[in-house]
């Protein structure tokens, strides 16, 4: 049995200690907010918060993280992805919106650690995110957008 | 010639599988006492230079990865405490253990701690020689005599990650305690460097 915190509430899985926290999530926990687009850490779609940073989940064991606190896409609560969500609605930052729950999660960490981010900080933190309709342009101003609101 | 051809494939598709290390004891006939130290670090360097070490010895921004040394993908950069930017550091996908892909072949690296090793200490590019007298400088080796280099090479986690690198990844050659044995001898016969 593992016990993790989801989105503040504890759950336990009854799971192969080995399987990646994204199935857990998807078909276990039905919180089918965070996608799977790889499954080898290489696309950042599967990105949660894990303990409070940003982690892909599709390489995350469930058994390697036991106590822990998991944030999902759905569970993400604050003025950072306030700020990033007005900021994507605004600009039509989705294509297919495939990889946009994991691009949030990302760039919401980002904010949270940089309040200020240049372009060198958005495109380091943001690089491992892939978006195969290329929104990166958008992603990256509303990114920007996003700084904005928050220094009010 | 079935056999020699077939060896020729296996070396051809994974060089740095056909490394054999030597122990000590392979370099007790060389009796001059800095000539069989330059021996025995040139031996060390199979190790120091093989990719499981240079992949995150770079001597300049972010890691290369795989056998053939490819830039890591995704793009990663240093960082200033050599673990990745902000929103997207090492731990983003490295955990404390190697993780077998799930549904895929191979897998993604990962010990306690993941980390690059210092700009000091790269050495990507950089002689055996220059490798050397890298590693016993301790304004960059973090510090270490040759006691705490001893113990470093012969005792380190991640070290040691070298030959249990996971699925996907050929080990460095040997092992780390033959590693940390052929470190004892160089130290003994006076720790010389090649020239």
């Amino acid at each position: 049995m593992i016990k993790l915190g989801v989105n503040g509430k504890e759950v336990t899985l009854d799971l192969d200690p080995e399987t990646p926290l994204l199935w857990a999530l998807r078909d276990e926990l039905r919180l089918t907010g965070t996608k799977f687009g790889c499954g080898v850490a290489q696309c950042g779609a599967c990105t949660v918060m894990l303990d409070g940073m940003p982690r892909r989940s599709c390489v995350t064991p469930i058994g390697s993280i036991d106590g822990s606190e998991v944030t999902t896409i759905e569970g993400m609560e604050g003025p950072e992805i306030e700020a990033v969500q007005a900021a994507w609605a605004a600009l039509d930052v989705p294509q297919c919106g495939w990889c946009q729950s994991g691009q949030v999660m990302s760039a919401t960490a980002l904010l949270q650690l940089v309040s200020n981010p240049t372009d060198e900080d958005i495109d380091n933190a943001m690089n491992g995110n892939v978006c195969r309709c290329a929104t990166y342009v958008r992603i990256r101003q509303a990114i920007h957008d996003a700084a904005k609101t928050l220094e009010g | 010639m079935r056999i020699m051809l077939a060896a020729a494939l296996a070396a051809f598709v994974s060089p740095a599988a056909a490394q054999v290390l030597r122990g000590p004891g392979d370099f007790s006939g060389i009796a001059d006492q800095t000539e069989r130290s330059v021996a025995l670090f040139e031996e060390m360097g199979k190790v120091l230079t093989h990719p499981r070490c240079l992949n995150c010895h770079p001597v300049n921004g972010g890691p290369t990865q795989g056998d053939d040394m490819q830039p890591h993908e995704p793009p990663v950069v240093r960082g200033v405490a050599d673990f990745g930017a902000p929103g997207m550091n090492c731990a983003t996908c490295h955990s404390a253990e190697n993780v077998e892909f799930v549904g895929s072949p191979g897998s993604i690296p990962g010990h306690e701690p993941w980390a690059l090793a210092p700009l000091s200490m790269g050495w990507v590019g950089l002689s055996l020689g220059e490798i050397c007298a890298q590693i016993k400088d301790p304004e960059r080796n973090g510090g270490k005599d040759l006691e705490a280099l001893h113990e470093h090479n012969a005792e380190d986690g991640l070290v040691g990650w070298g030959w249990e690198p996971g699925e996907g990844r050929t080990p460095a050659p040997g092992s780390q305690e033959l590693f940390g044995e052929l470190t004892r001898a160089w130290i003994d016969t006076g720790s010389a460097c090649p020239s």
